[in-house]
Parts: structure tokens; sequence; C-alpha cells
């Protein structure tokens, strides 16, 4: 697969303003820039509250940035994630940019197998195929075969945490955003994960990620990107 | 950048006064077909209004609201002569009210509230419309059994899933949701949640639904609106305006969300 620049994020800067706290102004980073090519994990490096999350929640365009612009290769495309209009942010989201964090959002009444097949349903995938694929992920990721057909409501954070992590990895997106998916996991599981994480960087996706354990981080980043220092840390 | 093609509602400059009362001041938005809207907002704020006002049930006062029709290319809601605009309710919308017993005939069978719409749009083979009745009933977790029984004999959350049936069974393009889960126990909101879920992303039907429950729109909206006072305060990507919400009203709502 190419090698192709997929993410480029210049001059990003992020400000919370708190209204009901006084109005209060939180500088998180400012002057950031990002690149990041096919094929290449990037980690995001820098203490807790340097932004790492919030960077990548941007490029996600679940946060909006007060300036900059972060683009993304959309279907051979270029989109500016800060200025582009909803729907064009969920068909990115849809088959080009997945995010994996550690915690699912349960919907009640949703059994696993359709909470993790999910994506592939919304593009068009048949029904089967997709969970076929579901059932794939769920063995690698040693969640029992019998709460397959449960919702995740009850699980343990282990578990519900593989299952989002099976549902980030079920479709082949060519940028995958991961904040901290390997977080509190045993050592068996965090192989597990590691291991797709590989897979999706060697058929060519863009990775950026976040990972604690420095372990991880030697294992899997082809680069570090500190988090240039606020001057208000 | 992306070509989204014409937008299914196209609203512009909307405003609804009561008098010299504010309902709702210089709304204006798109929605693109398939596309699920939420409204938010406290109770005042004007989304019923809003919502009244779009599906033709109010007039505003002033404002455009231009729908693109399936054969007849765009038309202007507000203008649009009673008759039209109650065809268009038959077979383009749905409307889908908090209370089911405005929504719903409470006298006639279940089976008939929803083979009426069936008619409505030109069934007239009996035994197709019950069939199709039988099988909406499966859909929305209502047992077949039922299908003669008035819905004045269901619980409440049979009776807004009947309603939601009714609605849907034509598949129309657009479905108008007052607070689709108030009034319901929590157990049968989620269920009701569910299943609205399922079935707008199957039929692929745009949606504005109201509601004053964040979690709700969080769930079934692509797009959030906030309203306070009458006004759009803020609009967006759900998650979006959820997570990182800049408008001051949006930020109080936000963080006054009990999270058990």
């Amino acid at each position: 697969m190419s090698r192709e620049k997929m993410i480029e994020a210049a001059d990003l800067a992020k400000t919370f303003r708190l209204h009901n706290q006084g109005g209060i102004e939180l500088p998180v980073f400012n002057g950031i820039e990002l690149r990041v090519q096919g094929g290449e994990c990037v980690v995001l490096f820098g203490p807790s509250g340097s932004g790492k999350s919030t960077l990548l929640r941007s490029i996600y365009g679940n946060y909006k940035p007060t300036a900059g612009s972060i683009k993304i290769r959309h279907e051979g495309k270029w989109i500016d994630i800060v200025t582009a209009p909803p729907q064009a942010i969920l068909r990115v989201r849809k088959t080009t940019m997945g995010y994996v964090s550690q915690f699912l959002r349960v919907i009640p009444r949703v059994p696993t197998l359709d909470v993790v097949s999910e994506p592939l349903r919304a593009i068009g995938v048949e029904a089967e195929e997709a969970k076929d694929k579901a059932r794939d992920l769920l063995t690698r990721l040693n969640v029992p075969e019998h709460l397959w057909h449960v919702a995740p409501a009850t699980f343990s954070g282990g578990e519900q945490q593989r299952v989002n992590i099976a549902r980030g990895f079920i479709f082949d997106y060519p940028i995958l955003l991961l904040d901290e998916p390997t977080a509190s996991l045993d050592e068996e599981n965090q192989e597990a994960v590691l291991g797709l994480i590989f897979e999706a960087r060697d058929r060519g996706a863009a990775l950026v990620g976040i990972f604690h354990d420095p372990g991880v981080r030697k294992a899997i980043g082809s680069r570090h990107f500190e988090m240039p220092y606020s001057e208000v840390a | 950048m992306m070509d989204l093609g014409p937008p299914l509602l196209s609203v512009q400059g909307m405003t609804k006064f009561y008098g010299r009362l504010v309902g709702c001041r210089d709304v204006g938005f798109d929605l693109w077909p398939g596309e699920v809207l939420c409204v938010v907002g406290e109770s005042g704020s004007g989304k019923t209004t809003l919502l009244n006002c779009l599906n033709g049930g109010l007039e505003p006062t002033s404002g455009s609201i231009k729908y693109e029709t399936r054969h007849e290319g765009t038309v202007e809601i507000t203008t649009l002569s009673e008759a039209k605009r109650r065809f268009l309710s038959r077979t383009d919308w749905g409307i889908v009210y908090q209370n089911p017993r405005d929504g719903l005939r409470m006298r006639v069978s279940a089976g008939a509230n929803i083979g009426e719409r069936l008619m409505a749009v030109g069934a007239r083979h009996y035994g197709n419309i019950r069939s199709e009745a039988a099988t909406w009933l499966r859909n929305i977790e209502i047992d077949e059994d039922r299908i003669d029984d008035p819905p004045s004999t269901f619980s409440g959350g049979m009776q807004q899933r009947l309603q939601i049936a009714r609605n849907l069974v034509t598949k129309p393009r657009l479905v108008f949701m007052d607070e689709p889960t108030g009034g319901l126990d929590v157990s049968v909101q989620a269920r009701l949640l569910d299943l609205l879920r399922g079935l707008v992303t199957e039929l692929d039907i745009a949606a504005i639904i109201v509601t004053h429950d964040l979690a709700v729109a969080r769930l079934l909206g692509h797009r959030l609106m906030v309203m306070q006072g009458g006004r759009v305060v803020e609009s967006g990507l759900t998650d979006q305006v959820l997570d990182d919400p800049h408008h001051p009203h949006t930020q109080l709502l936000v963080s006054a969300i009990l999270t058990p």
C-alpha cells in the first residue's frame, strides 16, 4: 500500500473557555505541526495534561480547535476537519478514520456481536459477513463466546475495553487514532492488541496513539511526537 | 469539498411569535436525506414550537421552510395549501407526538392503526395490509395476538411503539418526533431508543427529534441544535457539541447532567 501523507495538522491551537466558571481560559497547546503518513505509528509523548488526548480528539473532530487546520486524506481528497461540516466529518469517520479508546459507550440492549459489527453494517456489509469478522476479533481478544449475544452493559471493565477494541479494528481504516487501547490489560490481551496494531501498520494505515506503558511505546512507535511544552503548564 | 446533494429540508429565518411572546426566532438550518437532527433545550426554549412550525402544525410569523418532494421538486411549506400539506404529511412525513394518544386512534384496533396509513398511500388488499401490520407489530416487539386490540388496552410504552410503527410503515422520508421517550420508564425508554435507532438507520429516514435528554440526543442524533429563549445558540456534530461545548448555555446543560 501507499506511503502517502494521510494527516497534516498545521499551526493547531486549542484553548478551552469555561463560561460558567468565571470565563477562565485553559490553553492546552498551540502551534502544533504534525504530519503522519501511511505505514507509520506516531506516538504522542508528553506529561499528563500536555494535551495528547485533546490533540487526538481534535483530529477525530470530537473537539474543535481554536485555530489551525487538520487535513485528512479522505478517498483521495484533502478535508480540513476543523472547518468541515458535520456531514463530511461523519463520512470521514465511516470509511477513513477510526478511533479506539479504552472506554466503551454502552448502548442498552444491543448485543456484543452487533456492537462490534456495527461499523461494517453502516457501510453496507452483509450482516453475516460483518458478524463473522466480529467473531474473529472477539476470539483474538479473548472475549468468551457466551458473552457475544449479551449486551456488554454488565461486562467487566476489561471485557468492555476489549469489545471496544474489536469494534475499532473491525474495519481496515486508512487512519487509526488510538487513545491508550492497551491500558490496564493483562499481558496476553496486551499482546493481542499489539498484534492488531502491527497488522494495521503493516497494511499501510497511518496510526497516531497515546501509550503510557514505556515497553508498549517502544514496541509500537515508529516515531515519537513530543507535545510542545505549554507556556502555562 | 464534498458533494452532499440537495437538502431535504431547508429552513431560513424562521420566527414564530405568540402575540408579543417569542416562540422561536430566526432559526435556520439544512437537513439532508437520512440525517437525524436532535433539538435540545430546557422547557420553554422553543423546541416544540420549532418542530410544529416545521411540520405545518403551526404557522410561522416569518421565514421560509423549503421541502424537496419526491415528485414535485421543491415546495415552500409556509405557503402550501392545506390539502397539499395534508397529502405530504400522509405520504412523505411521519409525526410522532410525545403523548401517543395524540398520534393514535385509540378506539380502533392496533392493526387498523397501522393499516390506515398504508391505505392512505394506496394499499387496498386486506390480506397484505393485515400481514404488513403483523410484521410491524413484531418489529416493535408487540405480540401479534394483540392485533385486534385497541391501543387503549396497551401500556404507555406499547402505545408509543405503536405510534412509531404507524408512522414508519409507509417509509416516510422525514419524521418529526417530540420527546418520543418522555414519560416512559427508563427500561422502556431503552427498548424504544434501540428500536428507533435501528429503524431510522435501516430505512434511511431523516428525522428531527426534540428532546430534553442529552443522552437520547447522543444516541440518536448525527447533529445537534441547542436552543435557548427561542434561538439556536449552538449547533454541530452531536459528539462535538456535547464533549466540547462552546456556548455558555450548552456548557451549563452539559455540566448539569447526572451520571449514575
